[in-house]
């Protein structure tokens, strides 16, 4: 239960901290908030050779918030998205689903970076990036690029990340007018790691008919699921609860949940379908009543 | 691999250390082992029980998902940092004492600095809330119930002062 021995190195820039990754490549991770990293390497699960902690590179956490677009700093913790009225006004999926996310004390340190960059599948923010369809900065000591997030996610605990590449800024659209959203998430416990979780949007016309729908789930299989097309029976009408019916049962045939000792495949696809249900009808009624 | 070491200031319920330390030490065994505060519990160590739960520059953290060497020039405080000058018990000390808020104990330095940091941040919570703020500590003895009067008995004592 003790980290195996490792070089420990403070990066005090990104570009200190980009010039290690490209010397050390593999051999090396990036310590972020370390929730998901240290327990990893406590197990010996994970034994890095090197690691680069960036915790000291103040300029990797903040919010930058425009009209088009709010951008994230990888090192901002959940605790400081959460403590940003503004932000969650402006993403309430992210404000839903952050007090989901294990227990306080890990959000105080926790960062979105590393969450995103560690790929849990059953965690909640790599669902919502794809419901958002947020783009991924990403780094190296000479060369820079923007991932989508349908094509950062590979499989469980990877991403389209290189080697030598860092996640240096989260990009998150801003939601259209009149777009519901609802986060929700069943787990043993409160905190626990998601059995299901949902993402839903839906953009509602002038008529209140539904104009466009976002739906992704974590848990449920080896990368965060994107499965707004089971939404598409649903668009260009105002969706009724047969309707919203038939798109949850288009999601149990979507995906493919490994099941666990906690919950069986069919248990999870169960839960799916039921959650697909309330969270459109939620967020239906919340894109129709303005909140 | 030849050892890492580096040496860190830091400053621990207000007295600062300076102290040489190996890479890989967890900022838990850390405190217990080198600077003999024992009062910080090591449960689980991958980050679920919060027996090892310290105040990091204020906010409540697992001290055993954190290396030693991280805490350089930031300021940390335990369980023995909680009583006043005088010694006299912090108010959720003495509320958990009045309710019967622990039974082993061993769960119970985490719990007094994840709650007195919420109470510092929410004086006027609802159940909902204390439990909720309460979630990240286990305990096995109490079914919690006392260690929620406690908090809400400490939080109405610390209102009126």
């Amino acid at each position: 239960m003790k980290p195996a021995p490792f070089k420990y190195i403070a990066a005090t820039s990104l570009e200190h901290a980009l010039s290690l990754k490209a010397e050390h490549g593999d051999d090396a991770k990036f310590l972020a908030g370390g929730q998901s990293l240290i327990p990893t390497m406590n197990f010996r699960l994970a034994r890095p050779a090197v690691l680069i902690d960036i915790n000291e590179i103040r300029d990797l956490a903040g919010i930058r918030p425009s009209a088009a677009a709010t951008r994230v700093g990888p090192l901002t913790r959940y605790r400081a998205l959460q403590r940003d009225a503004a932000f969650a006004r402006l993403f309430p999926l992210i404000g839903e689903a952050l007090p989901h996310i294990a227990h306080p004390q890990i959000r105080n340190h926790g960062t979105i970076g590393g969450n995103l960059s560690h790929a849990d599948p059953a965690s909640e923010l790599p669902a919502i990036a794809l419901a958002l369809g947020a783009r991924f900065h990403a780094r190296t000591a000479t060369q820079q690029r923007w991932i989508a997030a349908s094509d950062f996610f590979v499989s469980a605990l990877t991403t389209d990340l290189k080697p030598d590449e860092m996640l240096v800024e989260i990009e998150l659209p801003s939601p259209k007018p009149r777009t519901g959203c609802c986060f929700m998430e069943i787990a043993r416990r409160r905190g626990d790691f998601a059995i299901v979780g949902v993402a839903a949007m839906m953009t509602l016309g002038e008529q209140d008919e539904c104009a466009d729908v976002r739906l992704s789930f974590c848990g449920v299989g080896e990368t965060p699921v994107d499965a707004s097309s089971a939404a598409d029976v649903v668009v260009g009408s105002v969706p009724s609860e047969d309707a919203i019916r038939d798109v949850a049962a288009i999601v149990q045939t979507m995906i493919a949940p490994n099941g666990s000792v906690h919950a069986t495949a069919d248990y999870q696809r169960h839960i799916a379908g039921v959650l697909t249900e309330r969270a459109l009808q939620t967020a239906y009624a919340r894109g129709r009543d303005g909140h | 691999m030849d050892t890492d070491f580096h040496d860190i200031t830091l400053s621990v319920n207000g007295k600062q250390y300076r102290r040489r330390v190996e890479s890989r030490v967890l900022l838990s065994d850390f405190i217990r082992h080198d600077l003999v505060l024992a009062g910080t519990h090591v449960g689980c160590e991958h980050g679920v029980c919060g027996a090892c739960t310290v105040l990091l520059d204020g906010e409540p953290v697992r001290s055993c998902l954190m290396l030693a060497v991280q805490a350089r020039n930031h300021e940390i405080s335990t369980i023995e940092g909680l009583t006043n000058k005088d010694g006299e018990y912090h108010p959720l000390q003495q509320a958990m004492h009045d309710h019967h808020g622990l039974q082993c104990g061993y769960c119970t330095p985490g719990i007094l600095m994840t709650m007195t940091a919420f109470l510092d941040e929410n004086p006027s919570p609802g159940e909902d809330e204390v439990r909720e703020a309460l979630s990240g500590n286990l305990c096995r003895c109490t079914g919690y119930q006392n260690i929620v009067d406690a908090v809400l008995a400490a939080a109405e004592r610390m209102r009126s002062g």
